[in-house]
């Protein structure tokens, strides 16, 4: 079976969480043998996951922890005394 | 891009620990949330788009989580659990803060239509050690702040904080099929508005070790 580029960009998702049917696998996987334009997309969604989800992007201010921990301390005195 | 498995140890664990806690133990409270303290941040922070006001969300979902922990179901995940409070609580600020615009909350585009990827002929693949800049870490951050809110908070879950499909669903009250229709927006949406970015700082750095 041969498919547009189109419809490979569609499964792009379920190719890079490894959740299409075998079929499905092996059509997307004999297209991107041949065109580089899906491969040079499937490539770079992969990379920019990977970065995007590096604990490294989104990280705790400095002192998060210890005034988190301190308000948490008001409260669990609080429920204590209560 | 596959979600780890759940350690039966952690969750024993943190079933434990809720019992301990709700038997009196409360100091036990802080042990508890100290492995998901990252996650409350980060899904606040997807929200606020401020570090302080995301701080304060996030001190509020922990809060809420102590005083609301009798009503926690011991067949949920405690992290998936407290995610909702989170999402809840970042909801409601945006809500209340009559001043902030609300096009991100209600009036989101529903799914329809197709997204486009950039276009591309070859990709060069941008190393992790690129984050060590703050240019890069900020455009990251700035794209991912820049989604729709149906598309973030499914792909926030899912692909940075390692939900299952099935735990997404659960913690966002949708289907498993809008899950996974929205997480590949959210992904070509990424890539679309990062490809062309990322490729201009790797020209002109040329080479990504070199930096310092
Ligand atoms: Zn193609």
């Amino acid at each position: 079976m041969v498919i547009e580029c189109k419809h490979v960009w569609d499964y792009i998702s379920d190719y890079l969480d490894g959740t299409l049917s075998a079929e499905e696998r092996e059509t997307v996987q004999r297209h991107l043998e041949h065109c580089e334009l899906c491969s040079a997309i499937l490539d770079s969604t992969r990379n920019v996951i990977i970065l995007t989800a590096d604990d490294r992007v989104f990280e705790l201010p400095a002192g998060f922890s210890d005034r988190l921990h301190a308000r948490l301390d008001e409260e669990l005195l609080n429920s204590n005394s209560s | 891009m596959t979600a780890p498995q759940p350690n039966p140890d952690e969750t024993k664990n943190e079933a434990t620990m809720i019992a301990s806690i709700l038997a009196g133990q409360t100091q036990l409270f802080h042990e508890l949330i100290r492995p998901h303290e990252r996650a409350v941040y980060r899904m606040a922070l997807s929200y606020m788009k401020n570090e302080a006001d995301a701080e304060d969300v996030a001190q509020e979902a922990f809060l809420k989580a102590f005083r609301n922990l009798s009503t926690f179901r011991a067949e949920a995940k405690f992290s998936t659990w407290l995610i909702s409070i989170t999402l809840n609580e970042a909801r409601n600020r945006l809500r209340r803060n009559a001043t902030m615009p609300t096009d991100s909350i209600d009036a989101t585009p529903e799914e329809g239509g197709t997204v486009t990827p950039a276009l591309l002929r070859d990709w060069r693949e941008v190393p992790s050690e690129a984050l060590e800049r703050a240019e890069v870490k900020q455009m990251l951050q700035r794209a991912v702040a820049s989604l729709p809110e149906i598309y973030r908070c499914v792909f926030v879950l899912r692909d940075m904080e390692d939900l299952s499909v099935n735990e997404t669903a659960e913690a966002l009250c949708i289907s498993v099929p809008s899950v996974k229709v929205r997480l590949h927006r959210a992904r070509l949406m990424l890539q679309k508005q990062l490809v062309p970015e990322l490729k201009s700082v790797s020209t002109t750095k040329r080479r990504w070790f070199s930096w310092s």
